[in-house]
């Protein structure tokens, strides 16, 4: 068995490109994507973007994010497909679970290292709503924001 | 946060804030004075993970010339430095943001 690992592609297709080859496009990587008993787990358009530099003669492209559970070799064949395909101009594909654990992991840590803080003032280890409420109109933008910070 | 980072772009080379410790700071000397506060965003602000896709993030440590700013004028530590780095390098090959700008 092949290790899944999680993956986000994201391709730039030529602007002029028409709703039908859109759809074309996304069906040839569902198609290669369920070939190797893959998920797409998310699918995101951004739609039309302006390009920060031109890309061969284009200004602008259309945007689209996959996120997608799968071995690596899909990820070899959709990056060898996409660089064939015509009206990709760009495309990006990234490891992202491990990332994401990371900070998922960084995230439960500070969580709790908060709640242990609280509880050692005698607080209640969740912010009560007053509190927060103070925070929002102090104008603070963490929920979850340093303790330190208000002293 | 705002004062994060008072030279944006352009301005000669930094010397570094070490330089030139002796005799007394001159207060409020405008403009010639590092008055920076060492503050890493992402550690002060509790953000996790840096995403390459979110343009409005990275371009706050994008100056107007499309370089990456030094970890010395954005007070970066050197872990999120490094993500940063990634992040803005990905971020460019999807044109999200400018390799340069003249």
């Amino acid at each position: 068995m092949s290790t899944q690992k999680q993956y986000e592609l994201v391709y730039i297709v030529a602007p002029e490109a028409t709703e039908e080859q859109l759809a074309a496009l996304n069906s040839e990587v569902q198609q290669v994507v369920s070939r190797f008993q893959s998920t797409i787990d998310r699918t995101d358009a951004w739609g039309r973007r302006k390009l920060a530099y031109p890309i061969g003669k284009y200004k602008e492209g259309i945007y689209v994010l996959h996120v997608i559970t799968g071995p690596g070799d899909l990820v070899k064949e959709l990056d060898r497909r996409l660089k064939v395909t015509d009206n990709v101009i760009r495309h990006l594909i990234v490891r992202v679970d491990e990332a994401l654990r990371i900070a998922e992991r960084r995230k439960t840590v500070r969580k709790a290292e908060t709640a242990r803080r609280r509880v050692a003032r005698g607080l209640p280890a969740e912010p009560t709503p007053e509190e927060q409420m103070r925070h929002v109109a102090a104008g603070d933008h963490g929920d979850d924001r340093n303790e330190e910070a208000e002293a | 946060m705002a004062d994060m980072h008072e030279r944006g772009s352009g301005g000669g080379r930094g010397r570094g804030g070490k330089a030139g410790d002796k005799g007394p700071r001159r207060s409020g000397g405008g403009g010639g004075m590092f008055r920076r506060r060492r503050v890493c965003k992402f550690k002060s602000e509790k953000i996790d993970y840096i995403d390459y896709k979110d343009v409005k993030l990275l371009m706050q440590f994008v100056p107007e010339r499309g370089k990456i700013q030094p970890r010395r004028l954005s007070g970066t530590s050197a872990k999120w430095q490094r993500k940063l780095q990634l992040a803005l390098k990905r971020a460019r090959e999807l044109a999200l943001i400018p390799y340069v700008t003249d």
